[in-house]
């Protein structure tokens, strides 16, 4: 019993742990192409997952998902072009306001669009009672399409950035960006590239988690939160630490529930946060010292 | 000369005064209510103004410590002890006068801690907060400063929503008025109105006088020292940890006195007022203020509080805020009353230039150096 209940826990923190850790991938890819944390990064969740159950209610499922990343990129580069493109030089402070007068706007937004009710896009296989047995706990077939989904990312993201000539060039711009736009490489366009992609990320794991977790519009605040945990615990700009520190902290959370009540779980991951920004602000995986800058 | 430094202050409770007689001759008392919770709000961006416009340190988790001050100060006063009044330790709060019974609405007795002693703990306990929470926080700096305040916001704000006694999602209610000097009472009753307006902006002056006179002392030119550039000002000998963990805990300590008085004057507090829209908030209205004016945040933020109060903004209140601060921070960071916007403005208008926009960001002061804070 007791066996089967740890189980349980373990498998509700890692299907939050896995759209932790895709955030936390979304704020690094961001960070690293431009040195801005992006506060409206958990909009992008929202909004993909917002859009895909509007979609659904007119196409196909797979093809309502694909429409929804889409639009979502969209928005990440519109956001990229009017706001943040044009600044010369903008201090930390600066664009910390920004990107959250952005969210803020984001969400307001999809308040006036969708209302205030709770969404969900339907389980991709089977309903909500569907369950496969697995090593003593019962799992929803959507988490594994979640977390499977979240997998291929990460594998696809990290696969893009090291073999492509495109993803090679985004490396480029974000170790120098004066030397790889005196290469000849277009910063600009690349630093867009990296919004569109960060804000695809974010809406694929809304889409997937939906069923599972629901939408609503201000969902994305605290998601910022738990990504942002996520980045310092990896170490920021550290990608694949942020994988293993998602899935972390998602457990953590979700075994935390068991011990306290589950208002404070917010309270726990942040007092993670907070420890590990104390204790190692270069994060537990990472090495690097730059991470006070 | 020395009475030169109060002109201000004193030009201010004049403006006070007249907004004030205006509002009641005008047939418009009702508008004062909104302009007393204006200031007390004001009082709370006056802190942070001084936190983030002079020390050049971000809050995002302001309103939490407005919040300590606002529970802390309603639970004790409406903890009601009367089922403990035979045990020795509850006989002694009384007649130590640290107690005081009233009715509650419903005609039952309630002996509940003295509004006065609350207030005190209440400040007490956000100072504590504030200097436990500070010690750490403040050695980050940029985002992770920036995130690990919004992070204890947070976690305030899930403490207020998860804890039972301070009434969950409902927060606290039947907070009982706070009883001032000469029988005024900081209390929502509409006869005690102008009484309250007065406490307010008087305990605003006070605010004003000590962060006017605070920024043109000594402490005042090393804080921005420490705006300028922090490793310089510390090889100058400015003890930067403990200056900026100082001004946190003062501009904490602001914005607790502020809750209490306007959960006494609402006679409750919700959680709504620990959430991090609030907090983001106050940032923006000391960003439209401009970062590091005190009278300019002053105006703009009894003008904007009073404007979202009366709900001139609708639904749209928090997206107004939202395009508020993307517009300054995007155009003016230096807030609506810059000097550079303003030269900026009366360049565009006496000739036009269409190939320059005058943005901010592009002006040469702001050059190889980030303008404010790293």
């Amino acid at each position: 019993m007791f066996g089967e209940l740890v189980a349980q826990y373990l498998v509700a923190g890692l299907t939050y742990g896995t759209i932790y850790a895709v955030v936390g991938m979304g704020f690094n890819i961001i960070y690293n192409a431009t040195g801005i944390i992006n506060f409206a990064q958990g909009e992008f969740v929202m909004l993909g997952g917002m859009t895909a159950v509007s979609l659904s209610t007119l196409l196909p499922l797979p093809i309502a998902i694909a429409g929804a990343v889409l639009a979502t990129m969209a928005v990440g580069a519109l956001i990229e072009m009017t706001f943040i493109r044009w600044l010369h030089r903008p201090s930390v402070l600066r664009m910390i306001i920004i990107t959250i007068g952005i969210s803020i706007l984001v969400r307001e937004a999809a308040l006036l669009l969708w209302g205030q009710g709770v969404r969900a896009l339907p389980y991709f296989t089977g309903n909500e009672v569907s369950s496969i047995a697995l090593g003593g706990a019962r799992v929803s077939p959507q988490v594994l399409w979640a977390v499977g989904a979240c997998a291929a990312m990460v594998v696809a993201i990290t696969a893009f950035f090291r073999f492509t000539m495109l993803g090679r060039q985004m490396r480029a711009c974000s170790a120098n960006r004066v030397a790889a736009s005196l290469c000849g490489l277009p910063t600009r366009n690349l630093i867009t590239l990296s919004f569109v992609l960060s804000a695809g990320m974010g809406a694929l794991a809304g889409c997937v988690v939906s069923p599972i977790t629901q939408t609503q519009y201000g969902m994305g605040t605290g998601l910022a939160i738990k990504g942002f945990t996520v980045a310092i615990l990896g170490g920021l700009g550290n990608s694949l630490a942020a994988l293993a520190a998602g899935l972390l902290l998602g457990v953590v959370e979700s075994f935390s529930v068991s011990l306290l009540p589950t208002a404070y779980k917010d309270a726990v991951s942040i007092a993670v946060l907070l420890a590990v920004l104390f204790l190692r602000p270069s994060g537990i995986f990472g090495g690097r010292v730059a991470a006070r800058p | 000369m020395r009475l030169a430094r109060y002109r201000p202050v004193a030009l201010f409770l004049a403006a006070a005064v007249a907004l004030e007689l205006l509002a009641v001759h005008g047939g418009k008392g009702f508008l004062l209510t909104q302009l007393t919770m204006s200031a007390y709000y004001t009082l709370v961006v006056l802190g942070l103004s001084l936190l983030m416009g002079y020390a050049g340190q971000i809050s995002l988790g302001h309103a939490a410590f407005f919040a300590i001050g606002g529970y802390a100060s309603a639970a004790l006063t409406t903890w009601d002890l009367s089922a403990w009044g035979g045990t020795g330790l509850v006989k002694a709060l009384v007649a130590a006068g640290a107690l005081a019974a009233r009715r509650d609405a419903y005609g039952g007795p309630v002996l509940a801690f003295h509004p006065w002693l609350a207030c005190a703990c209440a400040v007490a306990l956000a100072l504590l907060v504030a200097w436990l929470v500070g010690i750490p926080v403040l050695k980050l700096t940029g985002h992770y400063l920036a995130m690990a305040t919004l992070g204890v916001g947070t976690i305030i704000l899930s403490v207020a929503v998860g804890t039972e006694a301070l009434g969950a999602a409902d927060g606290i209610s039947g907070v009982p008025p706070f009883p001032l000097l000469f029988g005024a009472a900081v209390g929502g009753s509409a006869a005690e109105r102008v009484v309250n307006y007065y406490v307010a902006f008087g305990l605003l002056a006070l605010g004003l006088l000590l962060l006017s006179n605070l920024v043109d002392s000594r402490v005042g030119r090393a804080l921005r020292a420490i705006h300028g550039a922090e490793d310089a000002a510390g090889a100058m000998g400015v003890d930067t940890g403990r200056l900026k963990l100082r001004t946190f805990v003062l501009s904490a300590g602001m914005a607790a006195v502020a809750g209490v008085f306007l959960t006494h004057f609402n006679g409750g507090i919700g959680p709504s007022e620990a959430s991090i829209m609030k907090s983001v908030k106050y940032v923006s209205i000391v960003a439209v203020g401009g970062m590091g004016s005190l009278w300019g945040t002053l105006a703009t933020s009894l003008v904007l509080n009073f404007l979202s109060l009366r709900g001139y903004f609708g639904s749209f209140d928090d997206a107004v805020f939202g395009g508020i601060l993307i517009l300054i921070m995007l155009f003016s960071p230096d807030g609506v009353l810059s000097p550079r916007l303003w030269r900026a403005a009366r360049a565009a208008v006496l000739r036009p230039r269409p190939a320059e926009a005058p943005a901010a960001g592009d002006a040469p002061a702001a050059g190889d150096a980030p303008e404010d804070v790293r």
